[in-house]
């Protein structure tokens, strides 16, 4: 099995422990990765809501290039580059003018885009094409007694429910299931981190946090598993702000595919572990888990 | 080609254009159309007029037929399924034989599908002349006569189904009722009150189920399904399945023993009437007003029919000996003159909508749940409680679940609004709790029912504007542990609420039956885009359907209550009488004919007529077509090698001219 792999600037800087993470569990399940050649910026969120068309040109330049590659599946394990891609994908075929616009501009670096990439997510690709049965053989160290929140944030699911509800998926809790873990009931799965509001209106992007966390630590979770660099950074790096606030929410938050690594008997220096503000480790020590 | 004959005598045209009021003079120049037809060879008279298929409309054609002793006549109107027979009606009262008249379309086929005011005159023109050349080689028919059956077949004993059969049993018509459940009643049985009047639905309903168990015009057969129709009109014949139920229907007098002495001592399977929320055992009566009264087993769940290993306690209680393990499916084959379809609807399944927690949260119900709970024969005796137990203090009801929703149904389902106030107000009555309605739009448009929605805002009960959000668990006070929370935009008082309840009842809406398509193959029936039967026309042919003799009654044409169900079912029996009283019907000769002459005896249109219309007469060695079987298909005229089977309003010679007449440039 063969991806195309657009890691986007997170992966490469404050959500590296994703990266780290997903190669290695990848590789372990056979699956290669060909990172593009000269990737650029996918368009984000944030340029996307002040001036779509160039943002929709930087994205198209991606998916050119996977397509000039001869690649037609293009992993996108960032939730936003998930969504910035999709969203172009989708206006491409909706706004004509808008098609012409990036083709254009395609155009003047030599490229041109025919809209055959097609935009995957890992768990995606983790549960429907690799399928759960062979990640379960890889299974040597099960999560057994850990408890886990599993939190999928808005972007992979809404506006295009590619692959899974958009109000109540259960892809991570079936694949944590099978990593031996118990998926704690967690209505807020698909609710708001807070996203940049963290950053720029603090109040309530922290609040919004702050209420996954709590949740979480109601429910008995040990560990909130994240796919996404941005609810990462929120959910791991503000605790004690928050703490200041309303007082302390203290869990750890992990990329799923974090817990996979252990579940495959890898490190946890190898699965970027080691970065987390807030420390996980597994087994949970007696006295955490109360 | 060879030239075609022609016709004799010379024809003499008369021909109309309607404006029908704006609805074609407005894209179609009806005056330019006439002058242009004036003009063609035969045509003596030709006209626009406001209204053809008025009084003075049709007096004109009469008028004229006498005056310039027309011998056809064209009229461009509207589709020939709405005013064909209304013309050839009227040229007949004026002495010319019905079949040398010719419809034109201008109206579904040109002004209501185009915009260009010139184009749509230039497509009128052309379609009315390829009628003006065809229907001077019309020759005057005869309509086929064929004998109705007096039999009557019904499909689906629901509150329609049961309301058609005694309709037309009443009236001396034998009938034959098929229902694939155990039991009629359809979803009527398992109500416990019905609005706006709160008065009993059991009550209301039993004596019409026992009523067609005893009329000696009706044979009930339940637990069967119809599974073949063939025929038309007035003939089908229709082959039932009937599935085993393991106890001899005739024997069985429902006294239960069997029951009492299955080896389960409690019930374990969920028991489908009580919408599952109570255990029966595999051999088991539906419910206690159940008709007929006779137990059945289920043989998924049966020891002995699965393992052959059981003591069979049941057959030695039975003292009747009428439980029956080998008993094997009956295949019945009928002969009815008009069908009555009365399938009902299925109730949307709320797991769709995983935001509003239905089967994820114990204390989220659907009304049907709700409704078994306050019925004193449910399976807590009438008390509402929630799932371990306890008795909710607060109850809140979402509307349009399923329905008004693109990202499920569109369409409104009806009574769910109607329905829900009425579950709210008998919560109110029993339980004293504090009862929140979540609604879009409060439709409560049948007779009383304003009434009642002011009664329940009268009593109490919460009205919440806005679509829910979303039913979770997720409390953020302490008044919310351990409730459900319903987090809702109300709309009116302007904010987002998360207003904490016990019990959350979800208002399913209808949806036409899973295997609706199959059931309309059948009866080559048409169903709208939503999957809902189609009638022949909305309003004035809405219990017929556009295969004559089958008509519809109740849901499975679209969602309504109670009364309008009763009112359909009453009309499609009307219906269905009206057509079997006359005896007979007159079909449209457009059947097939063999040239005796021309025809070689190869046979090769025998295997080829769906209708078995046709016979080899071995001593003249030549194809016959019997009129009666003829439905018109033209398979076997495409298919006869010698060119020697014709059709009649299909000849070749009308063909060819109003193929010529619509592609000569106007």
């Amino acid at each position: 099995m063969k991806y195309a792999y657009f890691p986007g600037c997170s992966l490469k800087g404050l959500g590296r422990a994703y990266e780290e993470s997903l190669l290695p569990v990848l590789r372990h399940l056979g699956v290669e990765l060909q990172e593009l050649d000269d990737w650029n910026c996918c368009g984000a969120t944030a340029y996307m809501s002040v001036d779509e068309n160039r943002a929709a040109v930087l994205a198209s330049r991606n998916l050119a290039l996977a397509e000039n590659n001869g690649s037609t599946e293009l992993l996108a394990p960032c939730s936003a580059c998930y969504l910035v891609l999709n969203k172009l994908q989708h206006h491409i075929t909706e706004f004509p003018d808008l098609r012409s616009t990036v083709q254009t501009a395609l155009q003047r670096a030599g490229l041109a885009y025919r809209g055959t990439v097609r935009v995957r997510h890992p768990l995606d690709v983790l549960v429907h094409e690799i399928g759960l049965d062979v990640i379960r053989e890889k299974v040597v160290r099960p999560l057994r007694g850990l408890k886990v929140a599993p939190y999928y944030g808005c972007q992979i699911v809404r506006p295009y429910a590619t692959f899974d509800d958009a109000h109540q998926p259960t892809t991570m809790d079936r694949l944590l299931t099978t990593l031996g873990a118990e998926v704690v009931s967690y209505p807020l799965k698909t609710k708001c981190c807070g996203g940049s509001l963290t950053g720029t209106v603090p109040e309530a992007g922290l609040r919004l946090s702050y209420i996954l966390l709590k949740e979480a630590l109601r429910r008995g979770a040990h560990v909130v598993a994240t796919v996404c660099p941005l609810c990462h950074f929120n959910l791991d790096a503000y605790h004690e702000e928050m703490e200041r606030r309303w007082g302390p929410v203290r869990i750890p938050t992990v990329y799923f595919t974090q817990l996979m690594g252990l579940a495959f008997g890898l490190e946890p220096q190898q699965l970027g572990l080691h970065r987390n503000l807030v420390p996980f480790t597994f087994p949970i020590e007696t006295t955490a888990a109360a | 080609m060879n030239p075609r004959p022609t016709p004799s005598p010379e024809p003499r045209i008369g021909f109309y254009v309607c404006h029908c009021g704006s609805n074609i003079a407005d894209s179609v120049d009806c005056a330019e159309v006439a002058r242009y037809v004036a003009g063609l060879p035969g045509v003596v008279i030709a006209r626009d007029y406001k209204y053809m298929c008025s009084d003075p409309g049709q007096e004109l054609i009469q008028h004229d037929i006498r005056e310039h002793g027309l011998n056809r006549v064209v009229v461009a109107s509207c589709s020939p399924l709405l005013h064909e027979a209304t013309f050839r009606k009227a040229v007949s009262k004026a002495g010319l034989n019905p079949f040398l008249f010719q419809m034109v379309n201008i109206r579904e086929h040109v002004s209501w599908v185009h915009k260009d005011r010139q184009a749509a005159t230039a497509k009128a023109r052309a379609l009315a002349r390829a009628a003006v050349e065809r229907v001077r080689y019309h020759r005057p028919l005869q309509p086929v006569r064929v004998p109705i059956r007096a039999e009557a077949l019904v499909i689906g004993g629901g509150i329609a189904g049961i309301h058609a059969a005694l309709t037309l049993a009443e009236a001396g018509k034998r009938v034959i009722l098929v229902e694939r459940q155990p039991s009629i009643g359809g979803h009527m049985a398992q109500l416990d009150k019905t609005f706006p009047t709160l008065d009993c639905a059991a009550c209301i309903l039993t004596p019409k189920m026992s009523a067609v168990r005893a009329h000696p015009n009706i044979t009930l057969w339940t637990y069967s399904e119809v599974i073949r129709v063939e025929g038309y009109v007035g003939n089908f014949t229709v082959t039932v399945r009937r599935k085993p139920r393991y106890v001899n229907e005739t024997l069985c007098v429902g006294c239960k023993a069997c029951v009492e002495a299955c080896v389960f001592k409690d019930g374990r399977f969920p028991d489908e009437f009580n919408a599952g929320l109570s255990r029966r055992k595999p051999i088991y009566l539906p419910f206690p007003q159940a008709t007929p009264q006779v137990v059945l087993i289920d043989p998924d769940r049966c020891l002995n029919l699965k393992t052959g290993k059981c003591k069979k306690t049941c057959v030695e209680a039975c003292d009747r000996n009428a439980i029956v393990f080998d008993q094997q499916p009956e295949i019945h084959e009928v002969q009815v003159g008009t069908v009555i379809v009365a399938t009902g609807f299925k109730l949307f399944d709320p797991a769709r909508i995983p935001q509003y927690g239905y089967g994820r949260y114990p204390n989220v119900f659907t009304t049907l749940e709700v409704e078994r709970l306050v019925n004193s024969s449910g399976p807590t005796g009438g008390e509402i409680r929630l799932r371990d137990g306890r008795t909710p203090r607060s109850v809140g009801f979402i509307l349009c679940v399923g329905s008004r929703d693109h990202h499920t149904n569109p369409w409104c389902s009806r009574t769910c609004c109607m329905h829900s106030m009425k579950l709210a107000l008998l919560i109110r009555e029993h339980l004293d709790a504090e009862v929140t309605i979540f609604y879009m739009d409060i439709r409560a448009p049948g007779k009383g029912y304003e009434e009642f929605y002011d009664r329940c805002l009268r009593e109490g009960i919460q009205f919440v504007r806005g679509r829910v959000a979303e039913v979770t668990d997720w409390a953020m006070t302490p008044e919310e542990e351990g409730k459900l929370v319903v987090r809702v935009e109300d709309t009116l008082a302007g904010f987002v609420r998360r207003i904490p309840l016990d019990m959350v009842v979800l208002a399913v809406g209808k949806e036409p039956q899973p295997d609706a398509q199959e059931l309309r193959r059948l009866l080559n029936l048409s169903c709208s885009a939503e999957g809902w039967f189609l009638e022949r026309h909305p309003k004035l042919a809405p219990v017929s359907t556009f295969t004559d003799g089958i008509f519809l009654a109740g849901c499975c044409q679209g969602p309504k209550d109670i009364p309008d169900t009763v009112a359909q079912a009453g009309a499609a029996a009307a219906e269905a009488l009206a057509l079997m009283d006359r005896g007979h019907i007159e079909q449209e000769p457009n059947t097939a004919y063999v040239d005796a002459d021309h025809c070689s005896g190869c046979k090769s249109c025998l295997p080829l007529c769906p209708y078995s219309a046709i016979q080899f007469d071995e001593n003249r060695g030549k194809a016959n077509i019997n009129e009666a079987l003829c439905k018109g298909c033209g398979t076997c005229v495409a298919a006869c090698p010698s060119g020697s089977i014709h059709q009649n309003l299909f000849d070749d010679e009308q063909v060819f001219a109003e193929i010529e007449g619509v592609l000569s440039h106007a």
